[in-house]
């Protein structure tokens, strides 16, 4: 246990300093422009398992969080010239109040009816600033990036340093939600919430503290992207699409665990990245195909299959043999 | 006899349906209270009223002399209410010995407390041995047979510290023998000092358990009484053994 507490704080430490590094060694800039990208997905993926997964409520607004937290930095940037941690500081605070707020109004629901409601929520949002000039309205807007700072050459190089360090954020966040009593109490409300409410689990609170948590990364996700970009419009940027994405990429990652959402946000957003550049329209089909597959052969992900192999190969298969054998004789 | 829990006028309603009309029920401290009635009588939305898990229209519930009447469920799992359920609800993702931790840390013993951390399991492992469940400590509770499952809900209800623990039917589909083990257990706990109040529909049990008995029928009360005294009414004849 120790063991791996120390190999995680370790991956912690060293994928910031390797995101610092890395950029300014020379590497070619489309790699960054892609990791970014793949970043970006692994934050979204797992702040949406925060409520998706731990609490088992399906949300479908992933795309208003991400849009908001966009226009947030925008209109950080725009209206009082704020440098980029306190857009992405701001964009955090205004995504975890959404998230209150959207709690409040839908927690109640349960099941398909949750998700129609936060679907609804991107609706509404995305409608508010397709119909605010300040921020370009529906034809968007050109973002005019400040100079670069701390001694990167460009902003997708810097960019992809500050997704890395809220990647291991996000990371941190998650892993202690599931190994605590938040984490706990999720699981108890998602598997039977009227007996976690009997057994003291304040089940309203938790889902809006896990709605507020989830809200404030997704936002946070989408803080640097007008300036990754350098244009931003509301179509795409609150696009039904993060939302499918992250579902997938929990999905095929497996819901249980903290590093679920993120392998399965590496395997299909950088296949996706891949199939992108053969062709545009190829990457959808790749995500379709995965999500069939991993639906038929591992419902539980990646993890399941991880923990599925480390029975096969473990200590544990010995004694899971031995007990057969016995049962036999 | 100190009164525990004591419910006035209550009534409870569903759409234009009056599950629960007027009811007055009084637990003295340290009962055990069988709560009959035939099926749609009233009995799980009295419970449900009773833990919080829905709400009441009119009159009030007291416990330990203070009003709990709107207080939502966990908050009277705080104060010493609480419950199984008629169709056992495990924490299925969970293990046997975490689906106890959720009540230990939540009401017992706080919640960032990490120092205590061996104290809880200490304690869950010390009431699994009580609920005659120790061996499947480390199960996944989604692969429990029938009578494990309604051991893990009364462990998981136990945890909690209760001074009263309410039954909904926690011997329903069990083996005559499988009843007398619950039945043996529930009797340990009313004599460490917890009140108990058994729904039930096996009378045998009822009869073996209960020191007092009140019958439901269409959510009135028709008979409070001595166990024998409610068994002899006609009226709880008429109604519970359509005789």
């Amino acid at each position: 246990m120790r063991n791996n507490s120390t190999s995680f704080w370790a991956f912690a430490l060293a994928l910031p300093i390797l995101g610092f590094v890395l950029p300014k060694v020379g590497l070619n800039e489309y790699y960054f422009y892609v990791a970014y990208v793949v970043l970006q997905y692994v934050v979204l993926a797992t702040a949406w398992n925060i409520l998706g997964g731990y609490a088992g409520y399906v949300n479908f607004g992933t795309g208003a969080f991400f849009g908001l937290g966009a226009y947030t930095a925008l209109v950080a940037m725009k209206a009082f010239g704020a440098p980029l941690f306190v857009q992405i500081a701001a964009a955090a605070i205004v995504g975890a109040l959404l998230g209150i707020g959207a709690g409040l109004l839908t927690l109640r629901l349960k099941g398909i009816f949750f998700s129609i409601a936060t679907i609804a929520a991107a609706i509404v949002i995305e409608t508010f600033i397709l119909n605010w000039r300040f921020v370009g309205g529906a034809s968007g807007m050109q973002v005019i990036r400040p100079e670069v700072p701390l001694g990167f050459e460009t902003y997708t190089r810097l960019l992809f340093f500050v997704m890395t360090i809220l990647t291991v954020l996000a990371i941190i966040v998650a892993r202690y939600i599931e190994k605590s009593w938040v984490g706990r109490g999720l699981h108890a409300l998602r598997d039977a919430e009227s007996a976690a409410e009997c057994s003291g689990v304040p089940t309203l609170r938790l889902k809006l503290l896990a709605c507020a948590i989830s809200g404030a990364l997704m936002a946070a996700a989408g803080a640097p992207f007008p300036l990754y970009t350098s244009f931003i419009e509301p179509h795409s940027t609150f696009s039904l699409n993060y939302s499918v994405m992250a579902l997938s990429m929990a999905v095929v990652g497996g819901m249980s665990r903290w590093w679920g959402p993120v392998l399965g946000a590496i395997l299909i957003a950088s296949t996706q990245q891949l199939a992108a550049s053969a062709s545009p329209e190829l990457h959808l089909l790749v995500v379709g195909l995965l999500m069939v597959l991993f639906v038929i052969v591992a419902p539980d992900g990646l993890v399941g299959l991880v923990q599925w192999a480390r029975k096969m190969v473990g200590p544990g298969r010995k004694e899971v043999e031995l007990a057969r054998g016995s049962e036999r004789a | 006899m100190t009164t525990l829990l004591r419910v006035e006028t209550l009534t409870k309603r569903f759409g234009g349906f009056t599950a629960l009309s007027d009811v007055n029920l009084n637990v003295a401290k340290g009962e055990r209270l069988g709560l009959i009635g035939p099926n749609g009588s009233g009995k799980t939305t009295l419970i449900n009223c009773i833990s919080g898990v829905v709400q009441i229209d009119q009159g009030a519930i007291a416990f330990e002399n203070k009003d709990i009447s709107t207080l939502a469920a966990y908050k009277r799992a705080k104060k010493g209410i609480a419950r199984t359920f008629q169709i056992p609800r495990p924490f299925h993702s969970m293990s046997v010995i975490e689906n106890l931790m959720v009540p230990l840390e939540y009401i017992v013993h706080g919640l960032v407390d990490v120092s205590n951390r061996n104290a809880v399991h200490a304690e869950a492992s010390e009431l699994l041995h009580r609920m005659r469940l120790s061996d499947r400590t480390n199960a996944p509770a989604g692969q429990l047979s029938q009578v494990e499952l309604r051991k893990l809900e009364l462990a998981r209800a136990v945890a909690a510290r209760p001074r009263l623990l309410v039954c909904d039917e926690a011997m329903a589909g069990l083996a005559t023998k499988e009843v007398h083990e619950i039945l043996d257990i529930l009797m340990e706990l009313n004599a460490s000092g917890i009140t108990i109040i058994m729904v039930e529909h096996i009378l045998q049990a009822v009869m073996r358990f209960s020191q007092r008995i009140v019958c439901l029928t269409a959510g009135r009360i028709i008979s409070d009484g001595a166990p024998a005294d409610v068994m002899a009414n006609p009226e709880v004849r008429r109604a519970y053994l359509g005789s």
